[in-house]
């Protein structure tokens, strides 16, 4: 029962693939299970990159360089046993999960449907037919989980304390810090969703869910081949990112390296999420030419309002009509700068959310901010210089309500688990 | 508090023999003076504590303050035989069929908590090992017994509620409600089971008002009370109440529950748990919601005692994972107990923080709960 196992389970949703041919094309219709629809063909429609599996196993975790996905979810753990031993199994549980997930098969041996009538179903059953749609599986860990109960203590990384408190930060306990995270993302919500309840339900009674967050609608584009999609404020977020192809800025930035701070994190990276409210009405009664200089960017082109096109170069010096910077001192895209930031770069990784509205009748919507670094420090030094009434001229639109750091692990061998550096 | 499993002897059998028909098992050659239980507020004396296997007879008697009850547990706390309800100055027998094993006799003054526990050894010769089916059905009798305990014991404290409903005695109706509902959530399952019942019983206001009926029973009384302060045209309902429970423990004593709705009991208990006492939505009055809480887990615990020689047998790491997972809720629980009354913190004085750690519990022992049925059903 220890043992790693791979067994397919009676549903797999990688042999419905397969089926359709190599992988390379997918099921267009869910619902063409193969479980309960085995005489019918699905019908084969078009090749489809998003819909196929993305690998598990390699120097680094998957989810974090990957081509961002469409949709997020987000869930943070607070571990519940007092045991270092079921905290292992607990990994390797997870880790055996999601091998089986993330290749698009059911959770466990029997699976969904394939188990006896009297035990509740191994895995929940709602990816049933699905494609794997890209879903990847990435884990950190707080840096409560090296207090005194795990025997970590000595392990924690030095970078791995609490971020420092920024100007204007309003986080409520309930969305901040928690020993474990789980990002799960997919282009398809329901299999994102699906991945992150069946992780919950096999940790009962080794960790218990502080906060989840659903994510739609990537922020930022990870690879050079993604279109800079838009934020809820209706402006293209993410052009200046770091992007996969980029290896030298990856290992320059988001990896960490060997001398950094403990062997066990080497090839791992911090991860930052933020939590942020958007106002999103008193925004949207701004005029455009408002709007577009506190971002510093055009809305609809996502050229820099010194001129240019999108992925042109911003120059921070030219002036306008008025004398005044063309891209305003206090604009988001100035501060938030390599150039004023002493070259300190990030990969975010974010998603906008919506939680329907609240009782006032506005929405509850915003930014759910994740960004990927080598150094929490990275990112501390960009957002000190945004945070504030007196910096970016943004804040007076966001505010920041939920918080957390987390150490990432180095990626899974094929015999090993997550977290297997740290904790064997 | 549990029995170590290594001095136990093999699965029991033919327990459930006959709770009426025995008197002959006084005369035993082997014991020269009466079985006696003394129990008192702070001690609990068994007369004998080497018995020879068959048919024992405890007469308990308490000498103390507070009802007590005597319970004759098996490793896991798996019920023996209990009598329930002991009043100050009463006797009453306790007759119980004891294989060759290591026991525990409890006495519960003030009916809480996990008892006065004293060793009983029984020798002499081991039961004979019974096939699966028969070791369903001695699972089955054996929650029968304990539904019967509960039972009697329901009809009781219902009464007496019932009683302080009709004279008007406001405070009396208020202590007795969840002490009557103890008896009553223990053992829901078996309501559960009669579909017309259990609603106008235990019903929900509304519920009542969608299905346009009369809102009745348990929580009609307890609006009343807690909200109006007085027993006004409560007499009806309380009448009411009584009949349906006394009708519901008929029932239940006809059609016992089999090992596997029994299994499946144990889990729809910690439902219960998980959805309407840990939300407080049961006692939205009283918020006399962890008097409820405890008795569902009582419940669950009892079955699971009953059915512990299948699973021992079939998935002992199910078994210990569970003895884990219930004493974790416990540690989590009673601590909301004040031991010396028996009462529970109300349910409003909970922290969110309080209430999502019994939360957690609750559902860290739910998922190895939840895997019983399937045991028991391929044991069948």
């Amino acid at each position: 029962m220890t043992e790693p196992q791979d067994r397919s389970p009676v549903v797999s949703r990688r042999k419905l693939l397969g089926a359709a041919g190599a992988g390379a094309l997918i099921a267009g219709a869910a619902g063409a299970g193969a479980g309960y629809a085995a005489g019918d063909q699905p019908t084969a429609v078009r090749a489809d990159p998003g819909a196929l599996p993305v690998t598990f196993e390699g120097k680094h975790q998957a989810g974090i360089v990957t081509p961002a996905q469409d949709r997020l979810y987000f869930s943070v753990l607070d571990v519940t046993t007092a045991s270092r031993g079921d905290l292992i199994l607990l990994m390797q549980d997870w880790t055996r999960a999601a091998r089986q997930m993330t290749a698009g098969n059911d959770v466990g041996e029997l699976g969904a449907v394939g188990g006896a009538p009297y035990a509740p179903p191994e895995d929940t059953g709602e990816a049933l037919g699905l494609p794997p749609s890209n879903l990847t599986i990435t884990v950190g860990f707080g840096p409560s989980l090296f207090d005194d109960r795990f025997g970590l203590a000595d392990l924690r990384p030095e970078r791995l304390g609490d971020l420092p408190t920024f100007a204007g930060d309003r986080l409520k306990p309930e969305l901040t810090g928690g020993d474990l995270v789980i990002q799960a993302c997919a282009n398809d919500p329901q299999v994102a969703v699906h991945a992150v309840r069946n992780l919950v339900r096999i940790a009962f009674g080794r960790a218990s869910v502080r906060y989840s967050q659903m994510g739609f609608g990537r922020t930022s584009s990870t690879s050079s081949g993604q279109v800079t999609p838009r934020n809820l404020f209706g402006f293209k977020d993410g052009t200046a990112n770091i992007k996969a192809e980029e290896a030298k800025t990856v290992d320059d930035f988001v990896w960490v390296q060997p001398g950094d701070g403990p062997d066990w994190l080497v090839g791992g990276s911090y991860l930052v999420a933020r939590k942020i409210d958007m106002r999103i009405e008193t925004w949207d009664r701004e005029a455009l030419s408002g709007q577009e200089g506190i971002i510093g960017r055009a809305k609809g082109s996502g050229g820099p309002l010194s001129g240019g096109d999108e992925f042109d170069p911003i120059d921070f010096a030219v002036k306008g009509d008025d004398g005044e910077p063309a891209i305003p001192l206090k604009s988001h895209v100035r501060l938030a700068h390599p150039d004023f930031n002493d070259g300190v770069q990030i990969l975010r990784r974010g998603y906008n959310f919506v939680d329907g509205s609240n009782g006032l009748g506005q929405l509850s919507a915003g930014l759910f901010f994740i960004s990927y670094q080598r150094d929490p420090e990275q990112f501390s030094t960009i957002q000190r210089s945004l945070a504030g009434s007196n910096n970016d001229l943004l804040n007076e639109y966001i505010v920041h309500v939920g918080s957390g750091l987390w150490a990432c692990p180095p990626g899974v061998t094929a015999d090993g688990f997550w977290g297997d550096t740290l904790l064997s | 508090m549990k029995l170590t499993p290594h001095s136990l002897g093999p699965a029991v059998g033919a327990l459930a023999l006959a709770l009426t028909t025995l008197a002959a098992c006084a005369d035993d050659p082997a014991e020269s003076g009466d079985l006696t239980v003394s129990a008192s507020d702070d001690a609990c004396k068994v007369s004998i504590t080497d018995l020879d296997a068959g048919p024992q007879t405890f007469k308990v008697t308490n000498s103390g303050s507070k009802v007590t009850e005597f319970y004759v547990y098996a490793e896991g706390d798996r019920i023996m035989g209990e009598v329930e309800n002991v009043g100050p100055g009463l006797s009453r027998d306790l007759v119980v069929d004891l294989p060759k094993g290591e026991y525990e006799g409890a006495c519960k003054p003030g009916m809480i908590g996990d008892g006065i526990r004293q060793t009983i050894n029984v020798t002499g010769d081991a039961a004979a090992p019974l096939s699966d089916s028969e070791e369903l059905q001695a699972a089955a009798d054996s929650y029968s017994r304990y539904v019967k305990s509960q039972s009697d014991a329901l009809i009781v404290k219902t009464t007496e509620f019932v009683d302080a409903v009709k004279a008007g005695d406001v405070d009396e109706a208020k202590a007795l409600f969840p002490v009557a509902r103890t008896y009553w959530e223990r053992i829901e399952p078996v309501a559960e089971k009669f579909g017309d019942l259990d609603p106008i019983t235990d019903g929900r206001e509304p519920d009542a008002i969608a299905e346009g009926v009369d809102f009745t029973g348990w929580h009609r009384i307890e609006k009343q009370l807690w909200v109006e302060n007085n027993t006004d045209g409560m007499d009806t309902y309380a009448d009411q109440l009584l009949t349906n429970v006394k009708e519901i423990v008929k029932l239940g004593q006809e059609t016992p529950l089999t090992a596997l709705e029994l299994a499946q009991g144990s889990k729809g208990l910690l439902d219960e748990v998980a959805t309407g006492k840990i939300t407080g939505e049961e006692d939205e009055f009283s918020h006399t919601d962890l008097w409820d809480f405890k008795a569902n887990i009582e419940g669950s615990q009892a079955a699971i005692a009953s059915l512990r020689p299948v699973l021992e047998e079939q998935d002992p790491a199910l078994v210990k994972q569970l003895d884990t997972e219930f004493a974790a809720l416990d540690t989590e629980l009673n601590q909301y107990q004040d031991t010396s009354t028996g009462d529970w913190v109300f349910y409003d004085e909970l922290t969110p923080d309080q209430v999502k750690k019994l939360s957690d519990a609750v559902a860290a022992l739910s998922e190895p709960i939840s895997k019983v049925a399937a045991v028991v059903a391929a044991s069948a």
